[in-house]
């Protein structure tokens, strides 16, 4: 894939080799130790703004080491489904679940801990603009985990090393390209060793030449085993690497399944229709 | 201007008025800008009737002409057995007056922070507290800077109509010794010298700070 070639092209691939390793190692550590239940779920989230239903009974549930990606129009309301599972936007009903265990928004402080252990990924990146690359990945370290500035500083190093970026430490988000910005953002949601990542749109914001270097490291923490749940457009990385697509429209899944069921040829689906279009856009 | 008379009587004069200026604003820059950061966060972040109270204390203080509220710090306040010195009524006024148009460059700044940077630092799981401290203000703080910086060359300038509260001022020794000489001329365009020279060392000063406090995608570059 020329994704692939990308990434390489602007980084060196040997960075990524060893923290892989770690990667997996944790992964079967922890399969075992909760393979019941489901990483993550959400169940039955309802979300009105207004008269208006944005989400209309909308679930989903990620095993361990699952990719899952959410597709649809603008407006159905894919980002808004994603920032109620972590409470961005508190949902109006519904009950979300990590490892069995039922969160509740109301509590601010069970809230912060479920938020802690769900790394977030933006459309618009994010980062904060008056911290370099190092700090933006060090100070939710130290300003939510409490850690000192040198082991904050070492793990953001470590962090960055592992998107490609540790050349890039001192430099501030306006100083960096979008890929590059996203891949910080990256750096940031892992250095707090999420369970799960949810990722808003995360290569709709960039230009079409730095969507490759942004889901190769998308690419390379499914293939390390990280849970993901993923709004995109990006169809062949779906169609290459998802456990399962949800298709959304008007608040509502409407469809879902594998890419292979969803998107094989002839199969009718509004998934397939919806794809082929988007494909013609493009 | 025959050079004793600069010497002799201007200089000295001057000189004990803007010891007594520098008096006046060092005081009221600082728990002006203070009052104004703590005022902005309120009208920016506060409760309601918080918010309400404090664009309620700005539309006043910024739609009274200062003169009028110096003289009601230092005239009327008596009338309900409140005694305030020249001096502290002066300082008073001019830092009431200061966080008032403070609170506005701040609250504007907080304001114009993007609220994904929020909902990231929500997403890591910061608590209020934290962003606000650790994410917002830093920001708003460089965004602020030049308005707030433009509130400190104004302060120098009206500190001047500390003459109303009887407190004797750079301007106020400037008015009496013309007064006594009738050398009007000669004695206001020194005074306006060392106006100047104060606000350049402010505007320097300021300069200074917001080269220190640059970072890339802030302000102008370096």
């Amino acid at each position: 894939m020329h994704n692939e070639n990308q990434f390489q092209a602007t980084d060196s691939p040997a960075e990524l080799a060893p923290a892989e390793a770690t990667a997996a190692k944790s992964l079967s550590e922890e399969a075992a130790a909760s393979r019941r239940d489901p990483a993550l779920a959400a169940v039955n989230i309802s979300k009105s703004i207004g008269s208006r239903l944005i989400l209309d009974n909308v679930s989903v549930s990620l095993a361990r080491g699952e990719l899952k990606v959410v597709i649809g129009p603008s407006g159905a309301g894919k980002s808004t489904f994603l920032q109620c599972i972590n409470g961005l936007i508190p949902p109006d009903t519904g009950q979300v679940f990590l490892e069995g265990q039922s969160l509740n928004m109301r509590n601010k402080h069970e809230l912060r801990l479920f938020r802690q252990q769900v790394g977030m990924i933006f459309q618009d990146f994010n980062l904060f603009d008056h911290l370099t690359a190092l700090d933006n990945v060090a100070i939710a370290l130290r300003k939510v985990r409490g850690m000192s500035r040198q082991d904050s500083e070492a793990r953001a190093m470590s962090e960055l090393e592992r998107v490609g970026l540790a050349n890039r430490a001192r430099l501030y988000p306006a100083e960096l390209s979008g890929g590059q910005t996203q891949r910080v953002a990256f750096a940031r949601a892992l250095a707090m060793d999420p369970k799960v990542l949810l990722l808003d749109e995360p290569t709709s914001a960039l230009d079409p030449e730095l969507v490759g270097e942004v889901l190769e490291v998308i690419r390379y923490l499914a293939k390390g085993g990280m849970t993901m749940l993923m709004a995109t457009h990006q169809m062949d990385f779906a169609r290459a690497l998802a456990h399962e697509i949800l298709f959304m429209e008007h608040g509502r899944v409407i469809e879902s399944g594998s890419p292979a069921e969803l998107l094989a040829a002839g199969s009718g689906t509004r998934t397939l229709d919806f794809c082929s279009r988007l494909d013609l856009e493009l | 201007m025959e050079i004793d008379f600069l010497l002799e009587r201007i200089l000295p004069a001057l000189n004990r008025g803007v010891w007594v200026t520098i008096q006046l604003i060092i005081p009221s820059m600082l728990l002006g800008f203070a009052g104004g950061v703590v005022l902005g966060a309120l009208r920016a972040f506060g409760p309601r009737w918080l918010r309400r109270i404090g664009d309620a204390y700005t539309t006043v203080i910024r739609g009274v002409p200062l003169i009028i509220q110096l003289f009601i710090l230092y005239n009327a306040l008596p009338k309900l057995g409140i005694y305030l010195d020249g001096f502290a009524a002066a300082v008073l006024g001019f830092i009431m007056c200061s966080a008032a148009y403070h609170s506005e460059y701040i609250r504007g700044a907080l304001l114009s922070i993007r609220q994904g940077q929020l909902k990231a630092a929500q997403a890591l799981g910061f608590d209020k507290t934290s962003m606000l401290v650790s994410i917002v203000i830093p920001q708003a703080l460089r965004r602020a800077l030049p308005g707030c910086g433009n509130e400190f060359i104004y302060l120098i300038k009206y500190s001047s109509l500390a003459y109303m509260t009887t407190c004797v001022d750079l301007t106020s020794e400037a008015m009496k010794l013309a007064a006594y000489t009738y050398r009007f001329t000669e004695i206001f365009l020194v005074c306006g010298v060392y106006y100047l020279i104060l606000t350049s060392l402010a505007a320097w000063a300021l300069n200074r700070l917001e080269k220190l406090a640059y970072i890339p995608g802030f302000g102008k570059a370096k």
